[in-house]
């Protein structure tokens, strides 16, 4: 490991130790939280978008359905939280084995509209299905609940822990990066025919992407389920896939900084306008089309191009 | 018995109404390889504008064919100025018809309030039809009706007449059609007409039976999806097929188990994917 890559991650730590000092009222610290946690998740939809090349309109499922699994198992079935955040991780994981079965009979377009398809699918069946999810009204989790031990009802106590999930997951999808699988993952990615000609096997390669993005989506969502104590519907909804979608194009997919930077824009934008005018779903689309019209490649890639050009 | 009957028939007219939304979306994603996720949010506007229209007691026919102009219009604009320079940027092009179809969904919110908007029937066909002594709404059949012109139309339009062919040839070779003389960006710009204008057509005739409403463009889009998916990619008879196909299960599912209605929609569709993931028309796609 050489200085630079140290210096990097100390700058992480950092950056995340410094929120709460600077902004310490609970109101802040939550959208701070918000904000690391969506970066969780957009962090796992790139392992699709960025380094697999798979376009996924249905990363919601993974966010939405875990934490469905969290709000029922702990309200309807009375569960202990250790045994249920195991359990919505295990369903999450389990689904997108599945759901990866039948997207992953088709690549590209097809690939994105089978996801689409099948988000849609969770979110119908979470909202017509009223005697299991509460329908619109969604599932609201009395109180976050204490994990082995540890207290999470303040604001900061949970930022603390959602700051060291989002560093193992940081942590191990640069590790997944440098691993051979990455290697290999990314030449299925450029070069499929290829990488079947030289024996490996591109499906099962894919299918384990899909399978590792499910499992770190499923971790924010159960992060998302204890963070708003609430679960309706709009987890699993088309908008939230679409957003995921936009955090990771925003900061730059197939880069390990993008979809953080895109997760805390997005998260921080959505914060604020809401709270001043109520033209949120107008604004989005708006962004849409900004970024890809003009910053196509994201904001992390863009930046570091820009930089480069300047030394040189 | 009379209710297989009425479900049948029901079925067939929601088969006739899934087509007209979803021929335009196969049009456009099968010639111009553009997945318009805008295409709910333009049958909505469509349903909108009718319904607007339709207010101010205009005729029909008129109201339904304006704002499919009107719309298709608007599905022109979106082309040139956004989705052009994005030709072969699949994610790109996924991010802006859906922005786009955000965008449409807010400011018709902002415009039309929230609460549903209803579109009456031409009152001539408003009496019910009485087959084998049962009876049923006349404009079911209508929209059947409707739907049957217009695949013929457009079956017509693209296997039979020069329009037709230069499409094709655009579709086939680009780069060949625009060495023979063709104008390829032009071309687009027409299909892109034709589908959003079947869009808001749409709109309209399904209007007296879904009316306008809210988030009917998301209702709407996943099942354009399923149809396309189902029947084919870019496949005309592999989407009139698939909707009927849908209409029946939607239809029946409905009334046969009604919470699970929209999960049981999906379900010929995985079941086709894991047989045939080509659709049942459909060619094999890169």
């Amino acid at each position: 490991m050489n200085m630079r890559v140290i210096g990097g991650w100390l700058l992480v730590v950092l950056a995340l130790a410094a929120v709460p000092v600077a902004l310490p009222s609970a109101f802040y610290l939550g959208i701070a939280t918000h904000a690391l946690i969506f970066a969780i998740f957009a962090l796992s939809l790139n392992i699709l978008i960025g380094h697999a090349g798979m376009s996924s309109l249905g990363h919601a499922v993974y966010l939405g359905v875990p934490a469905y699994a969290v709000a029922w198992l702990t309200v309807q079935a009375g569960w202990q939280p250790v045994p249920t955040v195991i359990v919505a991780l295990l369903m999450g994981t389990a689904l997108s084995a599945l759901f990866g079965i039948l997207a992953l009979r088709a690549s590209g377009l097809g690939f994105l509209m089978i996801t689409l398809a099948l988000g849609q699918v969770m979110w119908g069946a979470a909202y017509r299905w009223v005697g299991l999810t509460g329908g619109d009204n969604g599932i609201r989790l009395p109180a976050r609940p204490a994990l082995l031990g540890f207290d999470l009802s303040s604001a900061l106590s949970f930022y603390v822990l959602v700051s060291i999930v989002l560093l193992i997951a940081l942590c191990s999808l640069w590790q997944f990066d440098r691993s051979a699988f990455g290697a290999c993952l990314r030449g299925t990615r450029d070069q499929p025919r290829r990488m079947s000609m030289l024996g490996h096997n591109v499906w099962l390669i894919r299918w384990a992407a899909f399978i590792t993005a499910g499992f770190w989506g499923s971790v924010a969502g159960v992060l998302y389920c204890f963070d708003y104590q609430f679960v309706s519907p709009q987890a699993l909804s088309l908008p939230q896939s679409a957003e995921a979608l936009l955090m990771v194009v925003l900061g730059g997919a197939g880069t390990l900084a993008g979809p953080v930077v895109g997760a805390i824009i997005i998260t921080v934008i959505k914060t604020v306008v809401s709270s001043y005018v109520d033209r949120w779903y107008s604004l989005l689309g708006l962004t849409f089309i900004v970024v890809v019209s003009v910053m196509p490649r994201g904001l992390v890639p863009g930046i570091a191009s820009w930089l480069r050009g300047k030394r040189a | 018995m009379q209710f297989w009957i009425v479900q049948s028939l029901n079925s067939l007219a929601m088969g006739g109404l899934l087509f007209l939304l979803s021929a335009g979306f196969s049009l456009i994603f099968g010639l111009l390889r553009i997945p318009n996720l805008a295409h709910g949010g333009l049958f909505m506007l469509g349903a909108y504008l009718g319904a607007t229209l339709l207010g101010g007691q205009m005729n029909f026919w008129l109201a339904a064919l304006l704002s499919g102009v009107a719309v298709g219009l608007l599905g022109v604009v979106l082309e040139a100025v956004l989705l052009r320079r994005l030709a072969g940027n699949e994610q790109g092009q996924v991010l802006v018809t859906l922005g786009v179809s955000f965008i449409i969904a807010d400011l018709c919110l902002m415009a039309f309030g929230g609460d549903p908007m209803p579109l009456g029937a031409p009152r001539s066909l408003r009496p019910p039809v009485f087959i084998g002594g049962f009876a049923f709404p006349g404009y079911r059949l209508v929209v059947l009706g409707c739907a049957l012109a217009v695949a013929v139309l457009l079956w017509l339009l693209l296997e039979r007449t020069r329009l037709g062919a230069m499409i094709r040839a655009g579709v086939d070779d680009r780069e060949m059609a625009r060495g023979v003389g063709i104008k390829v960006s032009r071309l687009f710009s027409a299909v892109f007409f034709l589908g959003a204008f079947l869009a808001g057509l749409g709109g309209v005739i399904g209007g007296p039976i879904l009316s306008a409403y809210p988030g009917l463009d998301a209702d709407m889009l996943p099942l354009a999806l399923v149809v396309v998916i189902l029947g084919g990619v870019g496949s005309l008879p592999g989407a009139l097929v698939g909707s009927f196909i849908i209409g029946a299960i939607y239809n029946f599912g409905s009334a046969l188990f009604p919470d699970f209605a929209y999960v049981v929609l999906f379900l010929p569709m995985v079941l086709v994917l894991v047989i045939k993931p080509t659709g049942l028309f459909g060619r094999v796609l890169r």
